[in-house]
């Protein structure tokens, strides 16, 4: 074991000017832990089905991120705007085509009246098994906090107008919006 | 004997995920620091839920979990 202590030679730093320097860096850290950790996590959520079966992942995972306690943002565009809209979220339709798990087959499940039948099977389990509903879910979403955008470009291309959204839904927001929310968020989702 | 007081009991049997954590979250919300809250849940998936929520989320701490049959029960004391 080595008992040898590096001695100061002139180009060497002193002490006093190390312990200057580690201030330095320990404000400096100080500083950009600030910045990266501001308090709040924030989740974005990109919502642009609007399948019953779609509708289900973005309202879980935003009322839960908002139980952990982030700020959560879900902007809502295409078919994800149904899921917003007051009375079109409450006929939001299962497809009996393209999913091979259904099972009947897509000749069958392409049948005039097979959307409505599937959906109303998946309603009436969603019923029996006490899961909760669309509205309940995006209830609970506006009462912790959650923000819920509609992206206006789609309501005006879907010629929704703006009080056809449940209360509490931000309006008048664009990609540019969805890009910031992003930006900022520690976890972002598209579904 | 538990050595802590039940301060409020929610209950949420039959729910399912995500309201067991959600509801929670928002019951411990409306009590003081230190005190208690039951939840008494069907939902299996319940023990991972909170448990994790629990674990992730400052203010809370968990203090059981009770397994009785198709009962699951928690204990979250509000903390800070």
């Amino acid at each position: 074991m080595s008992t040898d202590t590096p001695t100061a030679s002139d180009g060497d730093p002193d002490r006093a000017e190390l312990e200057t320097r580690i201030a330095d860096l320990e404000a400096q850290i100080a500083d950009l832990e600030a910045t990266v950790n501001d308090g709040q996590p924030k989740m974005s959520i990109i919502a642009t089905k609007g399948t019953l079966d779609m509708a289900y992942p973005p309202l879980i995972l935003a009322s839960t991120a908002a139980a952990f306690g982030y700020e959560v943002t879900v902007f809502h565009t295409f078919w994800g705007l149904d899921i917003l809209h007051e009375e079109r979220s409450k006929n939001l339709q299962l497809s009996a085509v393209g999913n091979p798990n259904m099972p009947m087959p897509n000749v069958i499940g392409a049948l005039p009246g097979m959307d409505r039948l599937t959906t109303r099977l998946m309603e009436q389990r969603i019923e029996d098994n006490d899961t909760a509903t669309i509205a309940e879910l995006l209830g609970t979403g506006l009462d912790m906090g959650v923000e819920f955008q509609a992206c206006q470009m789609t309501i005006d291309l879907m010629d929704y107008d703006e009080a056809d959204f449940y209360d509490g839904v931000t309006t008048g927001v664009g990609a540019a919006t969805a890009i910031q929310d992003m930006a900022e968020a520690d976890i972002q989702l598209l579904v | 004997m538990p050595d802590y007081e039940i301060t409020e009991t929610l209950d949420v049997t039959g729910q399912n995920c995500p309201m067991p954590v959600v509801k929670t979250k928002q019951n411990v919300d409306e009590l003081r620091d230190g005190e208690v809250l039951e939840v008494v849940a069907t939902d299996p998936g319940s023990m991972s839920d909170l448990g994790g929520w629990a674990e992730t989320t400052d203010g809370v701490e968990l203090l059981e979990q009770v397994e009785d049959g198709e009962t699951y029960t928690h204990y979250v004391r509000k903390t800070e």
